[in-house]
Protein backbone atom coordinates (compact mmCIF):
# COMPACT_ATOMS: atom_id res chain seq x y z
CA UNK A 1 0.00 0.00 0.00
CA UNK A 2 3.02 2.28 0.89
CA UNK A 3 4.88 1.64 -1.77
CA UNK A 4 2.20 1.72 -4.12
CA UNK A 5 1.34 5.48 -2.38
CA UNK A 6 4.98 6.64 -3.02
CA UNK A 7 4.91 5.32 -7.01
CA UNK A 8 1.84 7.64 -7.28
CA UNK A 9 2.79 10.70 -5.08
CA UNK A 10 6.69 10.01 -7.60
CA UNK A 11 4.71 10.42 -11.02
CA UNK A 12 3.10 13.61 -9.35
CA UNK A 13 6.61 14.92 -8.93
CA UNK A 14 6.30 14.77 -5.27
CA UNK A 15 9.22 12.94 -3.43
CA UNK A 16 9.58 11.85 0.07
CA UNK A 17 13.18 12.75 1.96
CA UNK A 18 14.97 9.80 3.51
CA UNK A 19 17.80 12.36 4.03
CA UNK A 20 19.42 11.58 7.45
CA UNK A 21 20.77 14.24 9.36
CA UNK A 22 24.32 12.51 8.23
CA UNK A 23 23.44 13.37 4.81
CA UNK A 24 23.04 16.81 5.60
CA UNK A 25 25.91 16.81 7.66
CA UNK A 26 28.15 15.59 4.55
CA UNK A 27 27.02 17.86 2.28
CA UNK A 28 29.53 20.48 4.99
CA UNK A 29 32.55 18.83 3.50
CA UNK A 30 33.41 17.91 7.15
CA UNK A 31 36.85 17.20 6.43
CA UNK A 32 37.85 20.63 4.80
CA UNK A 33 35.59 21.99 7.46
CA UNK A 34 37.74 21.00 10.35
CA UNK A 35 41.19 22.33 7.89
CA UNK A 36 38.92 25.56 8.42
CA UNK A 37 38.51 25.15 11.85
CA UNK A 38 41.79 25.02 12.92
CA UNK A 39 43.63 27.19 11.11
CA UNK A 40 40.62 29.99 11.93
CA UNK A 41 41.80 29.05 15.80
CA UNK A 42 44.79 29.71 14.83
CA UNK A 43 44.33 33.42 13.31
CA UNK A 44 42.14 34.49 16.17
CA UNK A 45 44.12 33.08 18.84
CA UNK A 46 47.31 34.73 17.40
CA UNK A 47 45.89 38.12 17.09
CA UNK A 48 47.26 40.45 19.01
CA UNK A 49 44.30 41.95 21.65
CA UNK A 50 41.71 39.75 23.69
CA UNK A 51 38.43 38.54 22.50
CA UNK A 52 35.87 37.40 25.00
CA UNK A 53 36.00 33.04 25.13
CA UNK A 54 32.26 32.86 24.29
CA UNK A 55 32.43 35.30 21.48
CA UNK A 56 35.08 33.53 20.29
CA UNK A 57 34.08 30.75 20.02
CA UNK A 58 30.64 32.15 18.50
CA UNK A 59 32.84 33.88 15.84
CA UNK A 60 34.55 30.04 15.04
CA UNK A 61 31.27 28.62 15.13
CA UNK A 62 29.91 31.03 12.59
CA UNK A 63 33.57 30.68 10.17
CA UNK A 64 32.73 26.75 10.02
CA UNK A 65 29.37 26.87 9.49
CA UNK A 66 30.30 29.85 6.68
CA UNK A 67 32.76 27.21 5.23
CA UNK A 68 29.93 24.12 5.35
CA UNK A 69 27.41 26.13 3.44
CA UNK A 70 30.03 27.02 0.67
CA UNK A 71 30.83 23.38 0.72
CA UNK A 72 27.00 22.59 0.28
CA UNK A 73 26.61 25.38 -2.65
CA UNK A 74 29.63 23.77 -4.18
CA UNK A 75 27.83 20.49 -3.92
CA UNK A 76 24.52 21.60 -5.25
CA UNK A 77 26.23 23.39 -8.47
CA UNK A 78 28.71 20.24 -8.84
CA UNK A 79 25.93 17.45 -8.53
CA UNK A 80 26.98 16.40 -12.25
CA UNK A 81 30.71 15.89 -12.35
CA UNK A 82 30.29 14.24 -8.60
CA UNK A 83 28.14 11.55 -10.31
CA UNK A 84 31.32 11.05 -12.90
CA UNK A 85 33.84 11.00 -10.08
CA UNK A 86 34.68 8.03 -8.01
CA UNK A 87 35.55 9.79 -5.08
CA UNK A 88 32.42 12.17 -5.18
CA UNK A 89 29.69 9.82 -6.62
CA UNK A 90 28.79 8.77 -3.54
CA UNK A 91 27.65 12.22 -2.26
CA UNK A 92 24.46 13.18 -1.09
CA UNK A 93 23.28 14.35 -4.51
CA UNK A 94 24.52 12.15 -7.08
CA UNK A 95 23.86 8.86 -4.91
CA UNK A 96 19.51 10.45 -4.92
CA UNK A 97 19.39 11.09 -0.76
CA UNK A 98 19.59 14.52 -1.11
CA UNK A 99 18.15 16.93 -3.66
CA UNK A 100 20.02 19.65 -5.67
CA UNK A 101 17.18 22.33 -4.65
CA UNK A 102 17.51 20.82 -0.97
CA UNK A 103 20.84 21.28 -0.70
CA UNK A 104 21.09 25.06 -2.73
CA UNK A 105 18.18 25.43 0.19
CA UNK A 106 20.60 24.50 2.88
CA UNK A 107 23.35 26.10 1.72
CA UNK A 108 22.10 29.34 1.44
CA UNK A 109 20.53 29.47 4.88
CA UNK A 110 23.21 28.38 6.49
CA UNK A 111 25.82 31.35 4.76
CA UNK A 112 22.56 34.01 5.51
CA UNK A 113 22.76 32.74 8.93
CA UNK A 114 26.50 32.35 9.90
CA UNK A 115 27.00 36.16 8.41
CA UNK A 116 24.55 37.39 10.15
CA UNK A 117 25.25 35.78 13.52
CA UNK A 118 28.81 36.68 13.07
CA UNK A 119 28.32 40.36 11.99
CA UNK A 120 26.19 40.86 15.40
CA UNK A 121 27.54 38.97 17.82
CA UNK A 122 31.16 39.52 16.75
CA UNK A 123 31.99 42.54 14.60
CA UNK A 124 30.62 43.45 10.83
CA UNK A 125 34.52 43.42 9.39
CA UNK A 126 34.79 39.69 9.81
CA UNK A 127 31.31 39.03 9.18
CA UNK A 128 31.73 40.71 5.44
CA UNK A 129 34.76 39.03 5.20
CA UNK A 130 33.29 35.73 5.72
CA UNK A 131 30.32 36.62 3.39
CA UNK A 132 33.39 37.53 0.58
CA UNK A 133 34.97 34.04 1.29
CA UNK A 134 31.49 32.67 0.68
CA UNK A 135 30.76 34.12 -2.95
CA UNK A 136 34.36 33.66 -3.46
CA UNK A 137 34.40 29.87 -3.39
CA UNK A 138 30.53 29.61 -4.27
CA UNK A 139 30.17 31.63 -6.78
CA UNK A 140 33.68 32.70 -8.26
CA UNK A 141 35.82 29.49 -8.01
CA UNK A 142 33.15 26.58 -8.21
CA UNK A 143 30.88 28.00 -11.07
CA UNK A 144 33.46 29.81 -13.35
CA UNK A 145 37.26 29.10 -12.13
CA UNK A 146 37.28 25.35 -11.46
CA UNK A 147 35.96 24.26 -14.92
CA UNK A 148 37.80 27.39 -17.06
CA UNK A 149 41.65 27.16 -16.50
CA UNK A 150 44.22 24.43 -15.23
CA UNK A 151 45.02 28.01 -12.70
CA UNK A 152 41.64 27.07 -11.00
CA UNK A 153 43.14 25.67 -7.34
CA UNK A 154 45.74 28.47 -7.76
CA UNK A 155 43.48 30.99 -7.84
CA UNK A 156 40.21 29.34 -5.74
CA UNK A 157 43.31 28.37 -3.39
CA UNK A 158 42.48 31.66 -2.28
CA UNK A 159 38.94 30.55 -0.72
CA UNK A 160 40.57 28.11 1.77
CA UNK A 161 43.26 30.63 2.82
CA UNK A 162 41.16 33.15 3.96
CA UNK A 163 39.59 31.73 7.05
CA UNK A 164 42.94 32.61 9.79
CA UNK A 165 42.70 35.70 8.29
CA UNK A 166 38.89 35.95 9.49
CA UNK A 167 39.72 34.62 12.80
CA UNK A 168 42.54 37.23 13.01
CA UNK A 169 40.21 39.87 11.95
CA UNK A 170 37.18 38.29 14.45
CA UNK A 171 39.21 39.66 17.13
CA UNK A 172 41.16 43.31 16.00
CA UNK A 173 38.57 44.10 13.66
CA UNK A 174 40.89 44.58 10.52
CA UNK A 175 43.94 43.12 8.45
CA UNK A 176 47.54 43.05 8.85
CA UNK A 177 50.99 42.15 7.68
CA UNK A 178 50.30 39.07 9.89
CA UNK A 179 47.03 37.82 8.92
CA UNK A 180 48.61 38.13 5.13
CA UNK A 181 51.42 35.83 6.27
CA UNK A 182 49.06 33.18 7.98
CA UNK A 183 47.17 33.40 4.30
CA UNK A 184 50.34 32.96 2.16
CA UNK A 185 51.08 29.98 3.59
CA UNK A 186 47.66 28.37 2.55
CA UNK A 187 47.82 30.24 -0.50
CA UNK A 188 50.75 28.81 -1.24
CA UNK A 189 50.60 25.38 -0.08
CA UNK A 190 47.44 24.67 -1.97
CA UNK A 191 49.15 24.18 -5.38
CA UNK A 192 51.75 21.43 -4.55
CA UNK A 193 48.66 19.66 -2.63
CA UNK A 194 45.97 19.84 -5.25
CA UNK A 195 48.51 18.69 -7.91
CA UNK A 196 49.97 15.84 -6.08
CA UNK A 197 46.23 14.88 -5.93
CA UNK A 198 45.53 15.13 -9.67
CA UNK A 199 48.37 13.42 -10.43
CA UNK A 200 46.79 10.06 -8.88
CA UNK A 201 43.40 11.48 -9.53
CA UNK A 202 43.82 11.92 -13.34
CA UNK A 203 41.92 10.17 -14.74
CA UNK A 204 38.86 10.63 -12.40
CA UNK A 205 39.50 14.86 -13.52
CA UNK A 206 39.53 13.99 -17.19
CA UNK A 207 36.51 12.11 -17.21
CA UNK A 208 34.60 14.97 -15.38
CA UNK A 209 35.98 17.19 -18.09
CA UNK A 210 37.78 19.56 -15.13
CA UNK A 211 40.95 20.96 -16.31
CA UNK A 212 42.96 20.21 -13.72
CA UNK A 213 46.85 20.82 -14.38
CA UNK A 214 48.35 17.13 -15.36
CA UNK A 215 45.20 17.11 -17.90
CA UNK A 216 46.19 20.10 -19.44
CA UNK A 217 49.57 20.84 -19.15
CA UNK A 218 50.69 17.21 -18.70
CA UNK A 219 52.47 15.36 -16.36
CA UNK A 220 56.05 16.84 -16.41
CA UNK A 221 54.96 20.44 -16.44
CA UNK A 222 52.97 20.00 -13.43
CA UNK A 223 55.48 17.80 -11.25
CA UNK A 224 58.04 21.09 -12.36
CA UNK A 225 55.52 23.39 -11.18
CA UNK A 226 54.81 21.28 -7.74
CA UNK A 227 58.62 21.34 -7.21
CA UNK A 228 58.62 25.35 -7.61
CA UNK A 229 55.43 26.30 -5.38
CA UNK A 230 57.26 24.01 -2.90
CA UNK A 231 59.83 26.18 -2.60
CA UNK A 232 57.69 29.30 -2.21
CA UNK A 233 55.54 27.28 -0.02
CA UNK A 234 58.51 26.98 2.19
CA UNK A 235 59.31 30.25 2.23
CA UNK A 236 56.01 31.19 3.05
CA UNK A 237 55.84 29.08 5.97
CA UNK A 238 59.17 31.19 7.55
CA UNK A 239 57.73 34.49 6.69
CA UNK A 240 56.01 34.82 10.03
CA UNK A 241 59.27 34.80 11.92
CA UNK A 242 60.71 36.54 9.18
CA UNK A 243 58.61 39.85 9.82
CA UNK A 244 59.29 39.30 13.91
CA UNK A 245 55.71 37.64 14.48
CA UNK A 246 57.16 34.50 15.56
CA UNK A 247 60.08 33.30 17.73
CA UNK A 248 63.70 32.14 15.96
CA UNK A 249 62.28 28.42 17.47
CA UNK A 250 59.13 29.03 15.35
CA UNK A 251 61.15 29.60 12.54
CA UNK A 252 63.78 26.56 12.59
CA UNK A 253 60.72 24.56 13.19
CA UNK A 254 59.09 25.96 9.70
CA UNK A 255 62.53 26.17 8.38
CA UNK A 256 62.43 22.20 9.17
CA UNK A 257 59.53 21.23 8.10
CA UNK A 258 59.52 23.43 4.82
CA UNK A 259 62.63 21.46 3.89
CA UNK A 260 60.72 18.04 4.34
CA UNK A 261 58.40 19.84 2.12
CA UNK A 262 60.89 20.19 -0.71
CA UNK A 263 62.06 16.97 -0.42
CA UNK A 264 59.08 15.08 -0.82
CA UNK A 265 58.27 17.61 -3.91
CA UNK A 266 61.98 16.95 -5.37
CA UNK A 267 60.79 12.87 -5.51
CA UNK A 268 57.59 14.00 -7.25
CA UNK A 269 60.27 16.18 -9.98
CA UNK A 270 62.13 13.19 -9.69
CA UNK A 271 59.29 10.76 -10.55
CA UNK A 272 58.71 9.44 -13.98
CA UNK A 273 56.07 11.33 -15.79
CA UNK A 274 54.29 7.84 -16.63
CA UNK A 275 54.50 6.10 -13.43
CA UNK A 276 51.65 3.79 -12.59
CA UNK A 277 51.53 3.76 -9.12
CA UNK A 278 52.58 7.55 -8.43
CA UNK A 279 53.69 7.42 -4.95
CA UNK A 280 56.06 10.57 -5.10
CA UNK A 281 53.05 11.86 -5.04
CA UNK A 282 50.63 10.34 -2.96
CA UNK A 283 53.52 10.90 -0.08
CA UNK A 284 53.58 14.40 -0.87
CA UNK A 285 49.89 14.94 -0.48
CA UNK A 286 49.61 12.87 2.55
CA UNK A 287 52.66 15.12 3.90
CA UNK A 288 51.02 18.50 2.97
CA UNK A 289 48.33 17.90 5.04
CA UNK A 290 50.60 16.75 8.12
CA UNK A 291 52.81 20.32 7.12
CA UNK A 292 50.22 22.09 7.35
CA UNK A 293 48.90 21.72 10.40
CA UNK A 294 52.13 21.10 12.00
CA UNK A 295 53.01 25.25 10.98
CA UNK A 296 49.82 26.11 12.37
CA UNK A 297 50.41 24.22 15.19
CA UNK A 298 53.71 25.40 16.33
CA UNK A 299 52.31 29.04 15.82
CA UNK A 300 49.49 28.27 17.89
CA UNK A 301 51.16 26.72 20.87
CA UNK A 302 53.96 29.72 20.40
CA UNK A 303 51.42 31.71 21.45
CA UNK A 304 49.74 30.05 24.05
CA UNK A 305 53.08 29.52 26.11
CA UNK A 306 53.63 33.89 25.04
CA UNK A 307 49.94 34.30 26.89
CA UNK A 308 50.66 31.81 29.92
CA UNK A 309 54.14 33.25 30.38
CA UNK A 310 53.18 37.34 30.37
CA UNK B 1 -21.85 -0.12 -8.27
CA UNK B 2 -18.12 0.87 -8.05
CA UNK B 3 -15.24 -1.06 -9.28
CA UNK B 4 -12.95 -2.92 -7.28
CA UNK B 5 -10.03 -0.30 -8.35
CA UNK B 6 -11.93 2.95 -7.46
CA UNK B 7 -12.85 1.26 -4.28
CA UNK B 8 -9.16 0.72 -3.19
CA UNK B 9 -8.07 4.46 -4.72
CA UNK B 10 -11.04 5.62 -2.38
CA UNK B 11 -9.06 3.67 0.62
CA UNK B 12 -6.10 5.35 -0.37
CA UNK B 13 -7.47 8.90 -0.56
CA UNK B 14 -8.74 8.51 3.29
CA UNK B 15 -5.29 7.14 4.77
CA UNK B 16 -3.53 9.88 2.62
CA UNK B 17 0.14 9.66 2.08
CA UNK B 18 1.23 6.74 4.16
CA UNK B 19 5.12 7.02 5.24
CA UNK B 20 7.36 3.44 4.57
CA UNK B 21 9.93 2.43 7.88
CA UNK B 22 12.66 4.51 6.13
CA UNK B 23 10.72 7.88 5.73
CA UNK B 24 9.69 7.51 9.47
CA UNK B 25 12.64 7.02 10.94
CA UNK B 26 15.33 9.35 9.07
CA UNK B 27 11.85 12.07 9.44
CA UNK B 28 12.07 11.53 13.10
CA UNK B 29 16.23 11.58 12.28
CA UNK B 30 15.51 15.08 10.77
CA UNK B 31 12.99 15.91 13.50
CA UNK B 32 15.51 15.70 16.56
CA UNK B 33 18.60 16.93 14.77
CA UNK B 34 16.55 20.19 14.12
CA UNK B 35 15.09 20.41 17.62
CA UNK B 36 18.97 20.03 19.35
CA UNK B 37 19.95 23.07 16.34
CA UNK B 38 17.52 25.02 17.92
CA UNK B 39 18.44 24.66 21.35
CA UNK B 40 21.52 25.20 20.84
CA UNK B 41 20.83 28.50 19.29
CA UNK B 42 18.68 29.33 22.17
CA UNK B 43 22.00 28.58 24.53
CA UNK B 44 24.31 30.20 21.94
CA UNK B 45 22.10 33.13 21.87
CA UNK B 46 21.50 33.42 25.97
CA UNK B 47 25.02 33.15 26.23
CA UNK B 48 26.03 35.65 24.07
CA UNK B 49 23.45 38.23 25.30
CA UNK B 50 24.50 37.57 28.88
CA UNK B 51 28.15 38.27 27.79
CA UNK B 52 27.34 41.38 25.42
CA UNK B 53 25.65 43.26 28.42
CA UNK B 54 28.37 41.99 31.00
CA UNK B 55 28.11 42.95 34.57
CA UNK B 56 25.39 45.61 33.72
CA UNK B 57 23.14 42.81 33.64
CA UNK B 58 22.22 42.61 36.95
CA UNK B 59 21.17 46.80 37.37
CA UNK B 60 17.65 46.07 37.47
CA UNK B 61 15.45 49.76 37.61
CA UNK B 62 13.41 49.88 40.75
Amino acid sequence: MATLENEVLADQGVRISTATPADYFALLKPRVMSLVVFTAVVGLVVAPGDINPFIGFIAILCITVGAGASGALNMWYEADIDKIMKRTANRPIPSGRITKNEALGFGLTLSFMSVLVMGILVNWFSASFLAFTIVYYAVFYTMWLKRATPQNIVIGGAAGAFPPMIGWAAVTGNVSIESFALFAIIFLWTPPHFWALALFKKSDYGAAGIPMMPNVKGERSTQNQIFGYAFLTAAAGVMPWAIGFASTGYGVVSALLGAVFIKYSYDVWMMPSDSETNAPAKKLFGFSILYLFLVFSALLVESIIARVMA
Amino acid sequence: MKNEATQENEVMYEEGIVLTDAQKKSQRARNIAIGLVLGGLVVLFYGATVVKFGPEILQRAM
